[in-house]
C-alpha cells in the first residue's frame, strides 16, 4: 500500500508544484493522475521514488518511510518501484537485453553489471518478459533502431524485471499514436493485474484513462481536485480541473457494450 | 523594440534602433583604425629590403634543396617509428589521466561543484595553455633528452584538450536516461556505467582519434629542442645546411600526416 502523507514540494525557484497532498494507493489498484501541465503530476511521480526530493510530508510504501530513508535504503526501497517514463529513457546505445537487465542494477554487484554478467535467473526473467511484450526477437538490436511502441514496450520490460511493488509511470503515451497508446495501457493495466500490482500512472488523456483505470485523481496547482471513479467523471469535475471548456467530445460515454468488448479483447 | 509609425500610419518594424545602428558604425569605424594603426607600426618595423629579396633567396634555397636526398631515408625509419610511438603512446596516457578529470569536472557527474570542480578546471586550463613545445623543452631539462620527454610532453598537453571536450560531452548528455538508471535502485558507479559512459562512448571514440591525429604533428617537430623523433633529424640537417635532407624529412612528415588524418577519419567513420 502506498500512502502519501501532506506531500509538499516547493522547488528552489519558489515554485510550488505540491501542497499537502493525501493520497492511499491500495495493493494492485491502478490509478491515472489527471490534470494540466504544470498541475504537479511529474512531481508527485518523482517525489515518490525521491527523484525529485519532497519539501516535507511523507511517502510511505509497504510501512516504510522513504523519505526518512539514507542513500542505501532509498536505493533498496527504488527496486520496489518500477517507473516507464514518457520518452521511453532507454539508454539508446545499449541493446534491448541491457536496457532489460538494467532493471536488476539495484540487485547485482558493480562488476557483474559492468561485465553484463548477470545471474541466469535474471536473464531468464529477461527473456520471458520480452516475450510477453512481444519482442523476443529484438532482444539483440539496439535500444535506437525500435520503433516508438516497441521501445515503450521494452521500457515497461525494464520497470517489471525489477520485481516491483508499485509502478510509477509517467506519461506513458503522449509520444505514441492513439492505436499503440491503447495497446501499451491495455498491456501495462493487464500485467498489473497478472501481477496485483499497484500503478499510479500520469495521463493527459482523460478518455484513454477512463476506459482502463479503475480510479481517477484530479491535481490541480498542487492540490487534489477530484477522486473517484471513472465513470463519476463528468463535464463539471473536468471544469474543476482543467478549467472551463467544451467537454462533450473529451469524455467518453460509459457504454456496456464496449466494456465487455474491451474486458473480451484483454 | 525598433517598432515605429511612418506618417501616413503604417508600422514600420526595423531590426535595429537608430542609436544601435550608430553605434555598429562606429565599432566599425575604430576597428578599421585600429587595423590602420597596427599595420603601420609593423611596417616601419620591418627592413623591407629582405622582404624585396625574399623570392630570390626563396629560389635559390629551392634550388638547392632539389632533388630530395633518397638515400637518407635509411636513417629515417628509427626516428619516424619513434616520432610516432609518442603521438600514440603520449595519447593514451593523456586519456588514462583525462577521462576522471572530464567526470570531476563535468557539472553533472562532479561530485562536489564547490570543491573538486575548480580544481579539476584548473588542471584542465593548465596544461592546455602550455604549448607541448614548451612542456618538451622543460622536460627535456628535467627528464634528460630522448622520447620519453617527448612522450611526456604530448601526454600533459592533450590532458587538457582531451577532458575539456569530453566534460562538455558529459554535462550534454540525456539526463532522462540516467534518471530511468538510477530509479532502478542502481549505485553511483552502476549509473556511471549503465546510464553516463554509453552515451559518451561516441564522443570519447571522437575525441581520442582526433588527439592522436594532432599529436603526430605535434611529435614531428618536439625533435627540435631535443625529445626525439624526427624532429631531431630536421634540426641537424638544417644547422648542417643539408637542404635535399631537410626536403626529404618534410615529404616524410607530410605523408605521416596524411596517414594519420585517413586512419583517425576511418576510425570515426566507423564508429560513430
Amino acid at each position: 500500500m502506498l500512502e502519501l502523507k501532506k506531500l509538499t514540494k516547493t522547488y528552489r525557484t519558489g515554485d510550488r508544484a505540491l501542497h499537502e497532498v493525501d493520497l492511499i494507493v491500495p495493493n494492485g489498484q491502478v490509478m491515472a493522475l489527471i490534470g494540466p501541465s504544470g498541475a504537479g503530476k511529474s512531481t508527485l511521480i518523482r517525489c515518490i521514488n525521491r527523484l525529485v526530493e519532497p519539501t516535507s510530508g511523507s511517502v510511505i510504501l509497504d510501512g516504510t518511510d522513504i523519505t526518512a530513508l539514507g542513500s542505501t535504503g532509498l536505493r533498496k526501497m527504488r527496486r520496489k518501484m518500477g517507473m516507464i517514463f514518457q520518452e521511453y529513457a532507454l539508454v539508446e546505445r545499449l541493446t534491448v537485453m541491457e536496457n532489460v537487465l538494467s532493471g536488476r542494477l539495484g540487485y547485482v554487484g558493480f562488476w557483474r553489471s559492468f561485465l553484463r554478467k548477470f545471474p541466469q535467473s535474471d536473464v531468464d526473467e529477461a527473456f520471458r518478459l520480452l516475450d510477453r511484450v512481444g519482442l523476443l526477437a529484438m532482444a539483440d538490436k539496439r535500444a535506437d533502431e525500435l520503433s516508438g511502441g516497441q521501445r515503450q514496450r521494452v521500457g515497461i520490460a525494464r520497470a517489471l524485471i525489477q520485481n516491483p511493488r508499485l509502478l510509477l509511470v509517467d506519461e506513458p503515451t503522449a509520444s505514441l499514436d492513439p492505436k499503440t497508446s491503447r495497446q501499451i495501457m491495455r498491456l501495462i493495466c493487464e500485467l498489473c493485474a497478472e501481477r496485483d500490482l499497484a500503478a499510479v500512472i500520469n495521463i493527459h488523456d482523460v478518455a484513454l484513462a477512463q476506459m482502463f483505470v479503475e480510479r481517477i485523481v484530479g491535481l490541480k496547482a498542487g492540490e487534489l481536485a477530484f477522486d473517484g471513479k471513472p465513470t463519476e467523471m463528468g463535464e463539471d469535475v473536468l471544469t474543476r480541473i482543467y478549467g472551463e471548456e467544451d467537454w462533450q467530445a473529451t469524455i467518453r460515454k460509459v457504454d456496456e457494450e464496449e466494456v465487455e468488448a474491451e474486458v473480451a479483447a484483454q | 523594440m525598433p517598432v515605429s509609425t511612418s506618417p501616413d500610419g503604417a508600422k514600420i518594424w526595423q531590426l535595429r534602433t537608430r542609436n544601435q545602428t550608430l553605434t555598429r558604425w562606429a565599432a566599425y569605424l575604430v576597428a578599421v583604425a585600429i587595423f590602420m594603426w597596427c599595420w603601420q607600426r609593423i611596417s616601419e618595423a620591418t627592413t623591407w629590403f629582405f622582404v624585396w629579396d625574399a623570392p630570390r633567396i626563396a629560389a635559390d634555397i629551392g634550388g638547392r634543396a632539389w632533388p630530395p636526398r633518397w638515400s637518407y631515408m635509411d636513417n629515417l625509419w628509427g626516428p619516424l617509428w619513434d616520432t610516432l610511438n609518442m603521438a600514440t603512446l603520449g595519447t593514451l596516457l593523456a586519456l588514462v589521466m583525462a577521462v576522471p578529470i572530464a567526470f570531476l569536472a563535468a557539472r553533472n557527474t562532479t561530485p562536489s561543484a564547490l570543491f573538486i570542480r575548480p580544481v579539476a578546471l584548473f588542471i584542465i586550463v593548465a596544461t592546455r595553455s602550455i604549448n607541448s613545445l614548451i612542456w618538451a623543452l622543460l622536460l627535456v631539462a628535467i627528464v634528460g633528452p630522448g622520447v620519453f620527454a617527448g612522450l611526456m610532453a604530448i601526454a600533459l598537453r592533450s590532458i587538457g584538450f582531451c577532458a575539456k571536450l569530453l566534460y562538455e560531452a558529459i554535462e550534454e548528455i540525456d539526463e532522462k536516461q540516467v534518471e530511468a538508471i538510477t530509479a532502478t535502485g542502481a549505485s553511483r558507479w552502476q549509473v556511471m556505467a549503465f546510464g553516463i559512459v554509453p552515451q559518451v562512448m561516441p564522443a570519447f571514440a571522437g575525441i581520442s582519434v582526433f588527439r592522436w591525429d594532432i599529436n603526430i604533428r605535434e611529435s614531428t617537430v618536439l625533435g627540435l629542442v631535443g625529445a626525439g623523433g624526427i624532429g631531431l633529424q630536421l634540426q641537424s640537417s638544417l644547422n648542417t645546411l643539408a637542404w635535399p635532407q631537410v626536403t626529404l624529412i618534410l615529404i616524410v612528415i607530410l605523408a605521416a600526416v596524411l596517414v594519420g588524418e585517413w586512419v583517425s577519419a576511418k576510425v570515426r567513420g566507423a564508429i560513430i
